[in-house]
């Protein structure tokens, strides 16, 4: 029961990425061809919520649900960022879909997206493999 | 509600996505973040001998459990909340050009379907791309939802190098790959 939360914030990430058209391998390859504001409006909007959320949380000392104090915790900096964020790039622009939109394509249906997901996990099993011979 | 079922315009759907970050601080108070998942079935899987999977993956069911229920919302949506797709001229004279049929669809099964992977191109697309998704989230510590919106929201400069990253990898693949792959 205690996973129910988590379940149910999931749905909600997958009917939005759904209706949102985020999962679309047409909207990214419109995106990278800056053809419409779709998904930059998207992404930007969703931070500036996201960050406005923060800044409540922060602002006003929030508590989450459970009463304890809310983590937030940046990513620290290491030499991976921009080479790994451009291997990413590289194999969003193909795909079409970055993680969370496959799973929400597997709900939709799209049951060939479970080759990429695979793909990705065997792609994540690797690095974990060469991590110590790459710069970090 | 008849609104739920029409397409939603980017202004809803931006700020839409963006609660999920309050969504999971408040109700879970856990981070917004999705491609760890991978690691974490590695985690399951790998041998002893990698490090990098050594850990207690037990702790991290939540965020796959998100991820059943993300796909969960995938169904409902297909379902009955009639997901569709409307591009602009410009996008659509593009895919003609390309020799890509679109006809309202989310998804491009002309590129992506069990058939089509046993081409060079769908094999291209679908293995290669997934596997430099997945490892690419993994050496930049994280994804779009990771990076983009969690990290950004945190006004975090080193996941704003990272989306950079991502952007750059995904415009050198669009104009460099794609026009000799499709």
């Amino acid at each position: 029961m205690k996973y129910l939360k988590f379940f149910i914030i999931g749905m909600y990430f997958g009917v939005v990425l759904t209706k949102a058209e985020v999962l679309s391998w047409y909207r990214i390859h419109e995106m990278f061809l800056f053809q419409s504001i779709h998904m930059f409006g998207i992404i930007g909007l969703a931070v500036v919520t996201g960050a406005l959320s923060i800044f409540i949380i922060k602002r006003w000392n929030i508590k989450a649900l459970g009463g304890e104090d809310i983590n937030i915790v940046k990513k620290d900096y290491h030499k991976g960022l921009l080479p790994g964020g451009i291997i990413f790039g590289l194999g969003w622009a193909l795909t079409g879909s970055c993680p969370g939109p496959m799973f929400a394509l597997l709900g939709n249906g799209y049951s060939v997206v479970l080759v990429i997901v695979l793909s990705a996990i065997a792609g994540t099993f690797v690095y974990g493999l060469v991590r110590n011979t790459l710069p970090h | 509600m008849e609104w739920i079922t029409q397409p939603w315009p980017w202004y809803v759907s931006g700020p839409l996505l963006g609660l999920m970050v309050p969504l999971l601080l408040y109700v879970t108070n856990k981070p917004f973040g999705v491609s760890s998942n991978f690691r974490h079935v590695c985690a399951i899987f790998s041998p002893k001998s990698i490090s990098f999977f050594q850990y207690d993956w037990k702790k991290e069911i939540w965020n796959m459990v998100l991820l059943a229920g993300t796909i969960a919302g995938g169904c409902i949506a297909h379902l009955f909340l009639s997901p569709s797709l409307s591009l602009t001229l410009e996008a659509q004279q593009t895919l003609l050009a390309e020799g890509i049929p679109y006809e309202g669809d989310l998804f491009p099964t002309y590129l992506f379907s069990w058939e089509s992977l046993l081409t060079v191109r769908g094999w291209i697309m679908m293995v290669v791309g997934g596997f430099l998704v997945g490892f690419g989230t993994r050496y930049a510590n994280g994804c779009t939802s990771g990076h983009a919106i969690m990290g950004l929201s945190m006004l975090n400069v080193n996941s704003l190098i990272a989306v950079i990253g991502f952007f750059i990898g995904g415009l050198l693949m669009t104009y460099l790959g794609l026009p000799y792959i499709l």
